[in-house]
């Protein structure tokens, strides 16, 4: 074979071979794998391995700055002789309940409210959505002005109303510190509930309400026959986001109160910050925060059964 | 449903509930930017009527911006908030688009993960996360948070994205197809560029989530050099028991102020975002 032969047939070689790879790309299944595989990567490394480094954590005895020891479940058998961690199990569940069922009423409320026609009603939308963009711990420092226990506003128009005298300590007093705490978020979720709702609302066909108009339905019928069953897949998913969200709650409670008064109102996600950042117990830590694994497990398992069906 | 109503009907089933629900979700705005206006001898006088401002000064104002490093805070911010918002956008679109538009294998399991990816919240990782920025040197770096508030955004804006993404239909792309474009040039070239307002909805939502982000901060930055907008206000402005109360409500009212103003021009398609999967339009 001469050389003239050669680079007239090198080139024709290469071109088969890269069709070949190009073929091979251009398969969908193998497509689609090259264009995942580099966010994948990216999410095992950075949510996977430090869930799974989270777990070897949590069965070590380790303190800041300090190699760790294999302890197995002992940390885990801490906690459940801990009276501070049963008490945030109680916070937890009363904090998610109330505030999800008055985020809930509230939202439903206001987007029936707000599915009537009326002027302003875009500008209105976006106001009422403000609560839910500003960053939280902001907003939270204009909460914390509000029930200042010297300075409150809320104290000074009951004062001046005549209903208290003098106002109570609003973070001070462990029932009132959690009510606080419910009253706040609710301000901050609710937005988002009416806002969903009723977009979920929107897309109800009028014509539904007229046939059951016509059948002799009133207004409470028409709510609970036509409305109700049509808004219940919305009403479960935005229910769902919020318990998940509320269930691991952090900022409002660390602005507020950082779990205070006498453990009051810690939730999980405060008291392993608190033992593990403030007490430096790494390992102890991280088994407290890893104990809100099965029920948001189980919440998100029902969600993703619950969203296939559909 | 147009019904002409009598004002008394519809004061009592719009106006009156309406108001109820607005002064409780902007009342507390309103006292952020009184309290912020009002002299030192106002703020601590119980005596006056605390509603309105007597005598308006900008002086906590001033103070803040001259005395803290919030100017630095709020670039810190902004900058985070923007480089994490690019990287799961991107790394969004690469989950998003073969889950919406390819048969793969594995791809339900993906599409599972990637959701259930989303719901995992902070408080879950911190403690591990904490080490492991330490040991890769990360500590007091924006670098440890433009990492990882994307694990937060990508699983939010692949989701969205690909609701989106199935909402377009395929002929343009069955064309460009059988006009021989590859795969990567129908993407890029045809598919994309029809999506833009997906990538607003998913890029704005982001942004919101990433100037929101306070665990990781308060973790990672503890010099105030590095420290984003909430994380410097909670640890700065309140010294002990000592609160900068007119300084704090003016860093609440200026921190609120960029993410305000891009929701305001994109209202629509943060609702769109808002609402995507739980509502079927």
């Amino acid at each position: 074979m001469s050389a003239e032969t050669e680079r007239l047939l090198f080139p024709a070689a290469r071109r088969q071979q890269s069709s070949a790879l190009r073929r091979w790309t251009e398969r969908e299944g193998v497509f689609s794998w090259l264009m995942i595989t580099p966010p994948l990567v990216f999410l095992a490394a950075l949510v996977g391995y430090p869930f799974a480094f989270g777990i070897w954590l949590s069965l070590e005895s380790r303190v800041v700055a300090r190699p760790g020891t294999f302890v197995g479940l002992t940390n885990f058998a801490m906690d459940l002789h801990d009276p501070v961690f049963w008490q945030v199990v109680q916070n937890t569940f009363v904090y998610t309940g109330a505030a999800t069922l008055l985020k809930m009423v509230g939202g439903l409320g206001l987007a029936l409210v707000m599915n009537q026609a009326f002027r302003l009603k875009n500008l209105v939308r976006a106001a009422i959505l403000l609560p839910f963009i500003v960053p939280t711990v902001l907003s939270t420092v204009a909460w914390m002005w509000i029930l200042d226990p010297a300075f409150s506003v809320v104290n000074w128009l009951l004062v001046h109303t005549g209903i208290a005298n003098p106002g109570p300590s609003w973070l001070g007093n462990p029932h009132l510190a959690m009510g606080s705490l419910i009253v706040v978020n609710t301000w901050r979720g609710l937005p988002f509930y009416a806002i969903t709702l009723l977009a979920g609302l929107q897309t109800i066909s009028p014509d539904l309400y007229e046939a059951a108009t016509i059948d002799g339905a009133g207004v409470l019928d028409r709510f609970r026959y036509v409305t109700l069953p049509l808004l219940k897949p919305v009403v479960f998913i935005v229910t769902m986001f919020s318990l998940i969200f509320t269930f691991a709650d952090f900022q409002l409670i660390y602005v507020l109160t950082r779990g205070g008064p006498a453990n009051a109102t810690h939730l999980f996600a405060t008291y392993a910050f608190d033992v593990a950042m403030s007490g430096g117990q790494l390992g102890l830590g991280a088994s407290i925060a890893l104990t809100m694994v099965p029920p948001l497990a189980l919440m998100i398992v029902a969600l993703a059964i619950y969203m296939r069906r559909r | 449903m147009v019904v002409r109503r009598g004002w008394r009907i519809s004061a009592l089933q719009l106006w009156l509930p309406l108001g109820f629900f607005l002064l409780f979700e902007l009342f507390p705005f309103y006292w952020m930017a009184v309290t912020s206006l009002k002299p030192n001898q106002e703020l601590y006088n119980t005596h006056v009527m605390p509603l309105i401002v007597y005598h308006p000064t900008l002086k906590h104002y001033v103070d803040l911006l001259s005395e803290t490093n919030f100017l630095v805070w709020t670039w810190n911010t902004l900058l985070v908030a923007t480089v994490s918002t690019a990287i799961s956008l991107v790394l969004g679109v690469m989950l998003a688009y073969p889950l919406a538009r390819m048969n793969f294998p594995g791809s339900a399991l993906i599409a599972f993960t990637v959701a259930a990816t989303y719901l995992v919240p902070q408080p879950l990782l911190f403690i591990p996360m904490a080490d492991i920025i330490q040991r890769m040197g990360l500590g007091n770096t924006l670098t440890s948070v433009i990492l990882t508030y994307p694990t937060l955004l990508i699983p939010f804006c692949a989701w969205l994205l690909m609701g989106y993404f199935k909402s377009v239909p395929r002929e343009l792309e069955d064309a460009a197809r059988i006009d021989g474009a590859t795969r990567l040039q129908t993407m890029f070239r045809v598919f994309l560029p029809l999506c833009t307002p997906g990538f607003i909805s998913a890029g704005i939502f982001a942004f919101t989530l990433a100037q929101n982000e306070f665990l990781y901060a308060l973790v990672f930055l503890t010099d105030t050099s590095v420290r984003t907008v909430p994380v410097g206000a909670i640890a700065e402005l309140i010294r002990g028991d000592v609160f900068y109360w007119g300084q704090l409500m003016a860093a609440a009212l200026l921190g609120s102020v960029p993410v305000a103003i891009i929701y305001s021009f994109f209202v629509e398609h943060y609702v769109a975002g808002l609402t995507a999967g739980s509502v079927k339009q």
